[in-house]
């Protein structure tokens, strides 16, 4: 008999740990050519605005030794775009739907949050308050307890599914911001958005990206990643979590969910094989069965510390 | 697009700067279309992983099983110079046809096909349809020295007529495509022009084209992280039909090919 590799998301019954990272999947069209939905737990969308973003200037991208940074800048149409073009596709796909929201400040988060009440298929909200390629960088939301505290809060208040808080790796405590986000009524945490980076083309003497800094993502970033989900899960353990950095296969998600994950984000890997979220869940269930575990649960931050 | 692990069947230097790559991949090579281009992914055990994209060159469809697309490409970094060592009987993991391709137009009958440098790969196969749909086609290549050239003596046999120029003066007029194109179009009779190269190029004939009332077709080059719509790297600033305001569209999905008069060439 196949492993149960099915999962409780903060009350949602997923029927496999794999989602996928914000923005690093569209809102799914592009990839359905290539797998089939209903075999994942659920697509977490790009981040959507209050009105559309046009995003910054190119060069976006700059490859890194085993990972890139982008500075895309949250380049989206707008909250109702997806209510009308977005959601009912995914809907009609039969896949839950995890929205991630964004904006520059608390009342634009409300603003996202009001438009999504109700909307069908919508099981969970992620608040992306670590996007590094905001106007304003310096005000990071997810750098400062406080300000993490005031938008998960009023994300919280206004929302009628669960809500997740997107943290930043940028931080000298990850516990501490993980706390306030769920002292303010997170139902759960996504760890962890890119890291902060800057390349420099040397013969131009200039920054490889236009907007100068950028967020590092792929491999390069899995032990940052594995360590946050580690220490937050140690600190709160009774909280659920998606872990993602640098997951490239069934392996790297099984670091993740021993680390303490509930369920696994795969990013940057639908860049280069866009058939990879449904081959690493597909491996779990494999994995499960060789080691003769039956569910997923029991591997949970089973990760052994003396 | 799909997503398939194909064969190498062939590999050629051609010259001292470009590679050749013939590749058994029976259902993109069915699918394709000219303007299209294919993503490869590089080889395992290096530092970068994401993959690289490349026009393709020409199609050979006869045989089902043995279809092949070819690909024609210059060594620009580590991700190419893994490319140019493939060799027979290796295996490559590809993901295409991807993007919009060129169109055919239904009622013009002059074409004029203008390639800077390895720009100029993606017309062959676009020569190759154009003929076959009875339409007049003219070429016009330029490069920074003969041997950037590609492949000059297909090109003279696909076109009516051919003109080639040089930065450096070794092969043909010493100048740029566009110190030519004004006399070709009038020579003739153009009626619709597809161009691909570097981006100073394509702006430059999209604006001489506009002046002319001869509509342009570019195939764009851009950086890309995923090259199938989902990473918002490689956008282009794009006129919308209406020319009020700028969009961001993918140059993998919502291009490669554009309208070369609704591209915003100054913003990027």
């Amino acid at each position: 008999m196949a492993a149960d590799i099915s999962i409780d998301l903060a009350g949602v019954r997923l029927r496999s740990p794999v989602v996928t990272a914000s923005g690093c999947f569209a809102s799914g069209r592009e990839v359905s050519e290539f797998i089939d939905l209903r075999k994942i737990g659920a697509v977490v969308v790009k981040s959507m605005t209050i009105e559309p973003w046009p995003g910054k200037p190119t060069p976006r991208m700059a490859e890194t030794p085993s990972g890139m940074l982008n500075a895309i800048g949250l380049q989206n149409k707008g909250v109702q775009h997806f209510l009308a073009e977005d959601l009912p596709w995914l809907n009609k796909m039969k896949v839950p739907v995890i929205a991630s929201i964004a904006g520059n400040t608390v009342q634009e988060f409300i603003q996202v949050t009001d438009w999504l009440r109700a909307a069908p298929g919508v099981i969970a909200i992620e608040v992306n308050i670590s996007c590094p390629n905001l106007a304003d960088r310096n005000n990071m939301f997810a750098h400062d307890p406080n300000a993490t505290a005031s938008v998960v809060g009023a994300v919280k208040r206004a929302s009628g599914v669960p809500v997740f808080a997107k943290l930043s790796p940028n931080v000298t405590s990850i516990t501490e911001i993980a706390g306030a986000a769920l002292d303010a009524g997170a139902d759960g945490l996504s760890l962890i958005n890119t890291l902060l980076g800057m390349a420099i083309d040397i013969d131009k003497a200039q920054p490889k990206l236009a907007g100068v800094t950028g967020g590092l993502s792929g491999p390069a970033i899995r032990p940052v990643a594995v360590r946050a989900v580690f220490e937050v899960h140690q600190a709160f353990p009774d909280v659920p979590l998606i872990g993602m950095g640098g997951i490239m296969d069934h392996r790297d998600a099984i670091e993740f969910i021993m680390a303490g994950a509930t369920a696994v984000a795969i990013g940057t890997a639908n860049f280069i094989d866009p058939g990879i979220t449904v081959a690493i869940s597909d491996k779990i269930a494999l994995f499960l069965e060789l080691k003769g575990v039956r569910n997923l649960a029991a591997l949970r931050g089973r990760v052994k510390v003396e | 697009m799909i997503q398939h692990i194909g064969e190498v069947f062939s590999y050629k230097k051609l010259g001292d700067e470009y590679h050749l790559l013939s590749i058994v991949a029976p259902e993109i090579a069915e699918a394709a279309k000219p303007g299209q281009f294919v993503n490869l992914r590089p080889g395992s055990g290096r530092d970068f992983i994401l993959r690289r994209p490349f026009s393709i060159y020409r199609v050979n469809r006869r045989g089902d099983w043995a279809a092949t697309i070819e690909i024609l490409f210059d060594v620009r970094g580590a991700g190419s110079e893994g490319f140019a060592g493939l060799r027979q009987h290796d295996s490559i993991d590809i993901v295409g046809p991807i993007g919009r391709g060129f169109t055919i137009p239904r009622k013009q009958r002059s074409c004029l096909l203008v390639g800077g440098g390895v720009g100029a790969v993606p017309l062959f196969f676009l020569a190759e349809e154009l003929r076959a749909a009875d339409k007049r086609v003219d070429v016009l290549w330029g490069a920074a020295h003969a041997g950037r050239l590609v492949n000059p003596i297909d090109a003279k046999r696909l076109g009516a007529s051919s003109a080639f120029c040089t930065e450096d003066g070794s092969e043909g007029h010493q100048g740029i495509v566009t110190d030519l194109l004004p006399e070709m179009i009038e020579k003739c009779g153009t009626e619709v022009i597809y161009a691909c190269g570097p981006d100073a190029m394509l702006a430059a004939v999209s604006r001489m084209g506009t002046k002319l009332g001869v509509p342009v077709q570019v195939a764009t080059e851009a950086l890309m992280g995923c090259g199938i719509g989902i990473c918002m790297t490689c956008v282009q600033s794009v006129w919308n039909r209406e020319g009020t305001e700028i969009m961001h569209l993918r140059t993998c999905v919502d291009g490669p090919v554009f309208n070369g008069a609704r591209i915003a060439w100054d913003e990027h």
